[in-house]
């Protein structure tokens, strides 16, 4: 065959791939150019936009979306935003990923910028804020409204300093909390054990479950990359316990070391169960290699070869199926130490964040800052919102509204501190170190100085 | 006659002008031979591509019309761009179609590796967001940090015994199996686990070094533990325990790679004359030693390859161990590092500098290896 | 004689061969077994127990619960059906003369005690298909909404995934493999300035980790509209494994022998010619060695796919990582994940693995 031939014969092949294709065609509907009416509409208390999108003024339009969240949760997510898409024409577009952390930073940075962002801790909005890229959400909702549907705490967590000074980098969209110690209800009711009410309680429960022959704690670390998360977050609860909420804060900032006083007293509370084999199902080895979401397992099992594991609300997610709220399992609230700090509670939540201003995109961006937004993923059961305008009604089961209005009617609420810590420490050393401390590679006094070392100097 | 002077009449003199042509023709033409017929293609095959993109077809529809346009894309790139420079005067033609060749493969690579490389350097001497100049302050911390000191420790674990093992493995498997009957099965028993993605391996692997604890009543569940247990010893976490945890790891390495190994050396064997070999076992050599006597060195240029991909490729581990421990307990490894660096804790400056370390690290084998083939035949 | 102790000798060193190859890959499949009998058991088995318990062993089975009255102080030594001992003890089982075992059932509050038996068990009959069709069918994914009713969605399955891994795949092997053969033919056989120094740099860039490349490329692509598709996913893999290609070839190409080179020259080839002809072909070996190594890579491929790609054309591995969950909770559905996900190499290897045939060389220079 010349080279000629060749050159033709597959000219002729793709000529005919590209006719095929143009045969299975389709025509695609273009999208219908928003009609300016011209007519005003009257402005929401969240913002003008958003009425404009209820006149019907943005049909048609696409807002992009990008979350960490997937699988349940995005469909629940997909349900609870189509009244919103019905009612106005706009199509919210959301893909999750499970690489989320790393993706997002890529996407900023090379230009792919997804208009709407769900960040699950705003350590990493951090970022995104100083190179400048998020929008203040003050320019994109009314100002007045940010104050009111959303408490002090959650406010002064969405500021975050920019290349421009400070702004309102985000709004807060779902809650959890952590402080939360579950349990497995009817064996314990059975058994015959109280719910203790104070530390001392918790602690004298803990022996006398030892001493009838169980090991009452499960505890499990692992989480692959992020193993360590669950120590941090124990530490967190206890120093908020031990050395309050201002103590907490410094810590948190910096100003407080690693190793100090506080820390080490915090620790001393966490080292009497943990790094005692009798207290905890699978000694204390275990603890580092036991996936977090497989520690709470033994605790369903009959009879429970464990009574307690301290976590976060999501974790329910990893209970088996058949387990009922309120009757196979609950939870009772980590009990405070010293009386001086009362009952704090630790929690976490996801920020949302803008990239693209576009009247579409301040329309949606309003109507999440409304408890309504997301109120049939509460009505499922899944989420908390830190909207003030949510109801408790909302909550189906009597877990999640126990959760919702514990954090509601905490006298001191601080968010994760290790999401808070620059991502060197918060998600990296801190799990890192305290990782190895458990296991024994080092001692405490090295972990907690390494943490101090890494700290990034500004 | 030379095959040179065959394919090289002497060149007519046309005085000063012809000189300019032919100079004019040969470095422009070559710049224009690799570069930009080959983009100017390309840019019409692409802009053709993107307007099928935007068809809407059914899926089955769109996936193979975009393999025939790929590959019949770049097929036709070769082709024209070849039949262009054929066309031009002999000895233009002569010195550019070196460059039709290699052409390709030189711009893909510098834009898409060589290019961030450059770019790495540059952000290597910067601050964490880009923004300021910070002189050697990310080196100092790429060589002088104990964290980065154990990831050097690791890394010379995996390069010494990953390979050893994995070449050593591969050679033995491939010359073994090349005498039995049943080669193609055991063949494929060994190359099955590089059909296994990072994350798959990662889970497999899991059964075997879980450790569930000590306790009454508590069964292991991982292999190895089990394994203990039964033989009477307790139970580890075997991933916890450094620094042996890294051999571990590096056993998974060696269990997906020793295929690799396998599969290319077996080709290399495959290749020895069967004559030499029968010539030295008639001269009473035993297997044994016929073996090191004939077929290593006739391989030897590929057991060079092999080990050289090898060790890069184990100074280059990351997916294992993020997946198994996350580079926690001692097993952090320099590629695992840069994506801490680069990703989580999202300091360019640092990743930046330790890439550019990585780099350095390697260039010495490279330019051996090279050095070795340079030496040892010449073109024509 | 002679002959006889070299048949014999032959004989020995073909068992010594396959013994020691039998052995070598039971230990390579083991692992691989483990994930397989996994991926057929029920998540909350896989927790408890080992996959080996799947296979019939012995196994303490119950026969008989006492329950001690309140009157027995189990702080103190108590007796069992003849037996006294402490509660750690009873906790850990004591074995009784007639072999049967009393053990501890929960704390000291349940006051049961357990006797069983060692009796052989069959095969676990607990086996489901459940994780296969998740994976394959996408997991149905329920709820109750407010009004207590249950909502099912059922996720997505692999089919389109499948496709796109394939869009992804066959191009993003030929395509590199096709560039390379070009170049290490170049770099082998012909002249140039700056050969040596090309050659070098494209092999340290072997070494380059492809993350630095991932910021720099998807700006690129974007401001050329190249990101999310097929095309930028071909180029970036070729980019990615255009190192090895070109110094794998390279090796090989390097190894034909010259004379084999000359002859055609002297028969009038060009060098066009003696590349399709003559190298293309001879190379067979190679070439099959590295499209294999490529399609495995491009296919669990994850974090390319992720940047380039996107969710809009996702490929298997992304497909299968969005089932695990957000948090990980259904982990052991990658047990049957890695399976269906290793079907397609596999075949692509046995189908390929027939170009390693002895003796593709010998005769050639004669000819």
């Amino acid at each position: 065959m010349s080279k000629k031939s060749v050159i033709w014969s597959t000219l002729a092949v793709m000529l005919i791939a590209a006719m095929v294709l143009g045969a299975c065609q389709t025509t695609t509907t273009p999208t219908t150019e928003a009609p300016t009416t011209g007519e005003t509409v009257a402005a929401l208390p969240q913002g003008q936009e958003l009425a404009n999108a209820y006149a019907g003024q943005y049909k048609g339009k696409v807002v992009t979306m990008a979350g960490p969240f997937t699988d349940q949760d995005e469909v629940v997510f997909n349900d609870s935003i189509k009244g919103f898409e019905e009612k106005t024409g706009i199509d919210i577009q959301y893909t999750g990923s499970k690489e989320f952390e790393a993706n997002i930073n890529i996407r900023l940075d090379g230009g792919d910028r997804p208009d709407i962002v769900d960040y699950p801790q705003p350590g990493l909005l951090r970022y995104a804020v100083e190179k400048g890229y998020a929008i203040d959400m003050n320019t994109l909702i009314n100002p007045e409204w940010i104050k009111t549907n959303y408490s002090d705490a959650w406010q002064t967590l969405g500021k975050m300093t920019g290349p421009n000074g400070e702004i309102v980098a985000g709004i807060w969209a779902r809650a959890n909390g952590k402080s939360f110690v579950f349990y497995p209800k009817k064996a314990f009711d059975e058994a015959g054990y109280k719910v203790p009410t104070t530390w001392q309680e918790m602690m004298d429960l803990t022996a006398q479950i030892a001493a009838d022959g169980d090991t009452p704690w499960c505890i499990g670390i692992e989480s692959g990359a992020a193993t360590g998360w669950t120590m941090t977050d124990w530490i967190e609860d206890v120093m908020l316990r031990v050395a309050g909420g201002e103590g907490y804060d410094k810590w948190v900032k910096g100003e407080l070391k690693f190793d100090s006083p506080e820390v080490n007293e915090a620790l001393d509370y966490i080292e009497a169960i943990w790094f005692n084999d009798a207290y905890v199902y699978g000694g204390r080895a275990a603890i580092p290699t036991i996936n977090f979401g497989d520690a709470p397992k033994p605790m369903f099992e009959d009879p429970p070869k464990c009574w307690f594991n301290r976590q976060g609300n999501f974790v329910t997610t990893f209970f088996p199926e058949e387990a009922v709220a309120g009757v196979d399992y609950s939870f009772f609230y980590l009990p405070g130490i010293k009386p001086e700090y009362g009952s704090p509670v630790l929690g976490a939540g996801d920020i949302y964040a803008v990239f693209n201003d576009r009247p579409e995109v301040r329309a949606v961006i309003q109507y999440f800052s409304t408890g309504e937004s997301l109120k049939v993923w509460v009505e499922q059961g899944g989420a908390i919102l830190t909207h003030n305008d949510a109801s408790l009604d909302w909550y189906v089961d009597p877990v999640t509204r126990g959760v919702a209005e514990t954090i509601r009617n905490a006298t001191t609420f601080r968010f994760d501190g290790s999401d808070q810590m620059p991502a060197a420490v918060g998600a990296g050393t801190f799990w890192k170190y305290m990782t190895d401390y458990v296991s024994g590679s080092i001692t405490r006094e090295e972990a907690l100085k390494a943490i101090d070392a890494s700290w990034p100097s500004q | 006659m030379t095959v040179a002077q065959m394919n090289n009449p002497s060149p007519n003199d046309g005085g000063f002008v012809g000189k300019f042509v032919r100079w004019f023709s040969t470095t422009l033409g070559q710049i224009f031979v690799s570069i930009l017929v080959p983009a100017g293609l390309f840019l019409v095959l692409w802009q053709g591509y993107m307007f099928l993109q935007r068809a809407n077809a059914p899926q089955i529809v769109q996936v193979v019309v975009a393999i025939i346009w790929g590959v019949g894309g770049v097929a036709l790139l070769y082709l024209v761009t070849n039949w262009l420079v054929m066309k031009l005067p002999k000895r233009a033609s002569k010195v550019l179609q070196p460059f039709v060749f290699v052409g390709p493969a030189v711009v893909i690579m510098g834009w898409f590796l060589a290019l961030p490389v450059l770019r790495s350097l540059i952000a290597s001497f910067k601050n964490y967001l880009g923004t300021e100049w910070v002189g050697l302050a990310n080196y100092k911390f790429a060589f002088t940090d104990p964290r980065m000191l154990e990831t050097f420790r690791n890394n010379l674990l995996w390069l010494v015994f990953g390979t050893a093992f994995s070449v050593g493995l591969g050679l033995l498997i491939a010359t073994l199996a090349d005498r039995s009957r049943a080669e193609v099965v055991y063949k494929s028993i060994i190359f099955t686990p590089m059909a296994i993605s990072f994350v798959g391996a990662g889970v497999i692997w899991k059964f075997i070094y879980t450790y569930k604890g000590t306790g009454v009543g508590i069964q292991e569940i991982g292999l190895l533990n089990a394994i203990v247990t039964a033989l009477g010893g307790t139970p580890q976490p075997w991933l916890n325990l450094p620094p042996w945890n890294n051999f571990f790891l590096i056993v998974i390495m060696i269990w997906l790679q020793t295929g690799y190994a396998m599969v290319i050396l077996s080709s290399a064997i495959k290749g020895v004359p069967a004559e030499l070999l029968e010539a030295a076992r008639i001269d009473g050599a035993t297997e044994i030693k016929a073996f090191f006597s004939v077929v290593v060195p006739y391989i030897k240029g590929t057991l060079l390859t092999v080990t050289t991909t090898i060790v890069i490729f184990s100074l280059k581990t990351f997916d294992i161990v993020r997946v198994m421990t996350g580079g926690n307990n001692g097993t952090n490894v320099i590629a695992n590092e840069f994506y801490l660096q680069s990703f989580t804790y999202t300091d360019a400056g640092k990743a930046s500098a330790i890439a550019i370390v990585l780099l350095l690290l390697v260039t010495p084998v490279i330019f051996n290896n090279v050095r070795q083939y340079t030496k040892s035949r010449r073109g024509f | 004689m002679a002959k006889k102790t070299l048949k014999s000798s032959k004989k020995s060193a073909a068992f010594w061969t396959n013994f020691i190859l039998i052995v070598i890959c039971v230990i390579w499949l083991v692992p691989i077994l483990g994930i397989l009998i996994t991926s057929f058991r029920q998540s909350e088995d896989i927790f408890k127990s080992g996959w080996w318990q799947v296979f019939p062993h012995k196994e303490n089975v119950e026969v008989d619960r006492i329950v001690l009255p309140e009157s027995v102080n189990l702080d103190q030594p108590f007796e069992i059906l003849g037996t006294t001992a402490t509660f750690e003890e009873f906790r850990n089982g004591i074995t009784l003369e007639d072999g049967r075992i009393i053990s501890w059932y929960g704390n000291k509050r349940t006051r049961t005690a357990i006797v069983s038996e060692n009796q052989w068990i069959g095969f676990d009959t607990n086996l489901t298909l459940k994780n296969y069709k998740d994976v394959i069918g996408g997991k149905t994914i329920s709820y109750k909404d407010a009004q207590g009713q249950t909502i099912t969605r059922s996720g997505n399955n692999l089919g389109g995934a499948f496709l796109n891994s394939l869009a992804v795949t066959i191009p993003g092997t030929i395509i590199p493999i096709l560039i390379a053969a070009f170049a290490a033919f170049g770099f082998a056989w012909l002249e140039f300035p700056g050969r040596n120094l090309v050659f070098t740099i494209i092999v340290a860039l072997l070494v380059v980790p492809l993350q630095i490349a991932l910021v720099p490329i998807l700006k690129d692509y974007v401001s050329m509209g190249l990101n999310g598709t097929f095309l930028g996913i071909w180029l970036a893999h070729s980019g990615f494994g255009l190192p090895l290609a070109t110094y794998l070839l390279f090796n090989y190409i390097s190894t034909i022998p010259r004379e084999l080179l000359e002859s055609a020259y002297i028969d009038g080839a060009s060098n066009f010619t003696i590349f399709t002809k003559l190298i293309l072909p001879l190379s067979v070996p190679a070439l099959a060695s590295f499209a294999i190594f490529q399609f495995l890579w491009l296919w669990n491929d994850y974090l390319v796919a992720l940047v380039f790609l996107g969710e809009k054309n996702q490929t298997v591995t992304i497909a299968v990582a969005r089932l695990v969950g957000e948090k990980g909770q259904d982990w052991h559905l990658m047990t049957s994940a890695a399976f269906v996900s290793m079907i397609l190499p596999l075949i692509v290897f046995l189908g390929l693995q027939r170009y390693f045939v002895r003796g593709m060389m010998a005769g050639s220079v004669k000819g």
